[in-house]
């Protein structure tokens, strides 16, 4: 009797994780369409990238100097992030809202947003990287780390604008909140990655940057359990 | 005896105060008789993370039982730290000046404390922008638990990971090894306790005003 009831409720919390990552998918690739199809985000996005790093390329040329090619590089991935993220949740700011608190459950919306956000943003940093090896040159010495680190700090800085963003587009002034909630939390993760990606140019090893890629990886595992956690309150309003 | 904290927080706070400036402290190059200002300096930031964690709390409570007056505790709570973290910079401050040589240093340490008032500096605009009442205490509760665990972390890992000016961090050698003698010790520990009961106080007060002004104006 009390293994059955055992193994029902395990098999409930089975059916559970199942249905919600069937819904993070379903969500996903609604995102993903509506985004092929008006491009809304992407495109300024690419624009915005395109024109700041060529208007470093006008001012610099080229550019030799280790800590302002990585202070750069990080301040031009910060905006566009933040750029990307400021409109995740106008649509589902109006009345859409009521239609989705039916479909989905909470948890699968916000990891949903934070899977798009942290999408979006890896094209574009390798876009910004790209257009950053041909325009200024590339002072890094240990590259294939330094992929690590980029795609560790990118992830950060998206998840944390997910959960602003969601916070914000509770108010009215969105824009300008989500910059103000975001930044100063979202130090912690900028400036291990920026310290990381300096290691990196140097030419350290694995060994030496251990403990910047640890913190990093952490770092976003305690924001996604935290919106996990926290969003659902923050539907429900 | 329902208040005895607070006179426990008065006695304790004179004896800071006039222990603070006439109990004999060790002569140190560079610091001399500045190292009275650890009593000072260093207790407000203790204070001002104790009121947080416990607007922390009452946020976590709000949330969970949908009860509005957790949220305004969680708010006059971090009013209050946010007085000490002021009160903490400016001592910060003119020591640094005396020691350092300078008001503001780059420091990982006193970046951490700007961070740590721009984050609840924004809590304060969070809630300025939200009218309705029962969601400006969910919205501000999430942000509250969200950006405190994010504070923990920079203030726990960062400053182990740089150098700082700091006693204690990056081969300097930190206040526990000989400058902490035992007459220092005598002050600080009382003193801790006399600050944090004092916020503690200042909040209870701030509560108490908000609630009867939320009572006049029903």
């Amino acid at each position: 009797m009390l293994f059955s009831i055992v193994e029902f409720h395990y098999l409930c919390k089975k059916l559970e994780r199942i249905a919600l990552s069937k819904e993070i998918i379903q969500l996903l690739k609604k995102d993903i369409t509506v985004e092929l199809r008006q491009k809304a985000a992407l495109n300024g996005i690419l624009l915005y990238v395109v024109s700041t790093v060529f208007v470093a390329y006008l001012i610099f040329s080229s550019l030799e100097e280790l800590s302002t090619w990585v202070a750069l590089l990080w301040i031009v991935l910060l905006f566009a992030s933040t750029n990307a993220s400021i409109n995740s949740f106008r649509k589902e700011a109006g009345r859409e809202f009521f239609y989705y608190y039916t479909l989905a459950q909470p948890q699968a919306i916000i990891l949903s947003k934070m899977l798009f956000n942290a999408l979006l943003q890896l094209i574009v940093a390798g876009l910004t990287l790209v257009l950053f090896i041909v325009l200024l040159g590339n002072p890094i010495e240990n590259m294939s780390l330094f992929y690590v680190v980029i795609f560790l700090g990118s992830l950060g800085i998206s998840t944390v604008l997910s959960l602003s963003s969601a916070i914000a587009s509770k108010t009215n002034n969105n824009a300008t909140l989500t910059a103000i909630l975001s930044f100063p939390i979202m130090l912690p993760t900028l400036l291990t990655a920026i310290k990381a990606s300096m290691l990196c140019g140097l030419g350290f090893s694995w060994d030496e940057c251990q403990v910047y890629v640890v913190t990093l990886g952490l770092l976003n595992v305690v924001v996604i359990v935290l919106s996990y956690i926290l969003f659902p309150y923050l539907w429900r309003s | 005896m329902r208040n005895w904290w607070k006179f426990l927080a008065i006695i304790l706070l004179l004896y800071t105060i006039i222990g603070g400036l006439l109990i004999p402290v060790p002569k140190q190059v560079i610091l001399y008789e500045s190292i009275r200002n650890l009593y000072f300096h260093v207790p407000m930031w203790f204070s001002m993370i104790f009121l947080f964690f416990m607007s922390v709390v009452y946020s976590f409570k709000g949330l969970s039982t949908n009860n509005l007056s957790f949220d305004t505790k969680a708010k006059e709570l971090v009013n209050a730290g946010i007085i000490f973290g002021i009160l903490g910079t400016i001592t910060g401050s003119i020591w640094a000046k005396y020691t350092w040589g300078a008001w503001w240093v780059n420091d990982v340490k006193l970046n951490g404390s700007a961070i740590t008032m721009l984050i609840y500096l924004a809590y304060i605009v969070l809630r300025g922008s939200l009218d309705d009442e029962q969601k400006k205490a969910r919205i501000s509760g999430v942000y509250n638990i969200f950006a405190f665990v994010l504070l923990l972390v920079f203030i726990g890992i960062l400053p182990r990971m740089t150098d700082s000016l700091h006693p204690g961090n990056g081969g300097n050698p930190g206040f526990n090894n000989y400058d902490l003698d035992n007459n220092m010790k005598l002050v600080f520990y009382p003193a801790v306790i006399a600050w944090i009961l004092l916020g503690w106080w200042i909040a209870s007060i701030r509560i108490r005003i908000a609630n009867l002004t939320q009572k006049l104006e029903a």
